[in-house]
């Protein structure tokens, strides 16, 4: 099945792409496409403990099952105001 | 006008608060907060902020954050319109307008949106400095984190 990542900020400009098409294996959740996300670029891998996920833009968890189609998003912590 | 906006268009303060109070007669106060982008940053001398923003979980966020609001002070209205972009020094960034009957209640809502946003709303700024650029990060956004919502209420009671 296919996934759209979203990576935003720092993020975004360490993965050099906002937005990312991936084929996944089913069934997937949230952690696994992050898993197979940092295997292909390694240097993500730092937000792991600080950054919060949302699935079809609304806010998710790790464990939260992924379908075909869905737009899974990366957010690092967050600075507005 | 929306109450609640994601925007890349300049913030107007003035118009905010005619929608907000516009309708209601039975409000006695109004109180606002405007977010300027200042010229200095842990010892950095900035020259501008570009704001991203993940423009409909944003607006998501906003609106839990107004949900809140309903619950703990519900005779309050609240507009919220935070700008994306590049934003130069001195200008908005985020504004805040709540209208309740009296101005207790007006003054703790607005401080509570401003803290509700740094914690939850997935927003970030990319501050620009003589000599370099960095990306601004602040909380891990964690909508369902008690404690952190107990935090910024205590804050707008204090």
């Amino acid at each position: 099945m296919r996934v759209t990542i979203r990576l935003f900020a720092r993020l975004r400009d360490l993965a050099g792409a906002g937005e990312l098409v991936r084929d996944v294996e089913g069934p997937a959740t949230v952690q696994s496409v992050w898993k197979g996300l940092v295997a292909e670029m390694p240097s993500l891998g730092e937000y792991e403990r600080t950054m919060s996920v949302a699935v079809n833009a609304d806010y998710s968890r790790m464990s939260a099952s992924v379908n075909d189609g869905d737009e899974v998003a990366f957010l690092p912590p967050v600075s507005g105001g | 006008m929306s109450l609640l906006a994601v925007t890349p268009d300049p913030l107007d303060l003035p118009a905010l608060i005619r929608s907000v109070s516009g309708s209601r007669a039975g409000d006695g106060a109004v109180a606002s907060f405007v977010g300027l982008v200042r010229d200095h940053n842990q010892g950095r001398r900035v020259s501008f902020l570009d704001y991203e923003a993940y423009e409909p979980l944003a607006v998501r966020a906003l609106t839990r954050i107004v949900d809140e609001i309903a619950q703990a002070w519900p005779d309050t209205l609240v507009g919220v319109h935070h700008r994306t972009g590049r934003i130069e020094i001195g200008e908005a960034s985020v504004i805040i307008v709540v209208v309740s009957p009296h101005r207790a209640h007006a003054f703790a809502a607005c401080r509570y949106t401003i803290e509700r946003i740094k914690q939850i709303v997935p927003i970030w700024k990319h501050e620009h400095f003589e000599g370099g650029d960095v990306w601004l990060e602040g909380a891990t956004a964690d909508p369902d984190d008690e404690s952190a919502r107990q935090t910024a209420y205590r804050i707008a009671c204090a």
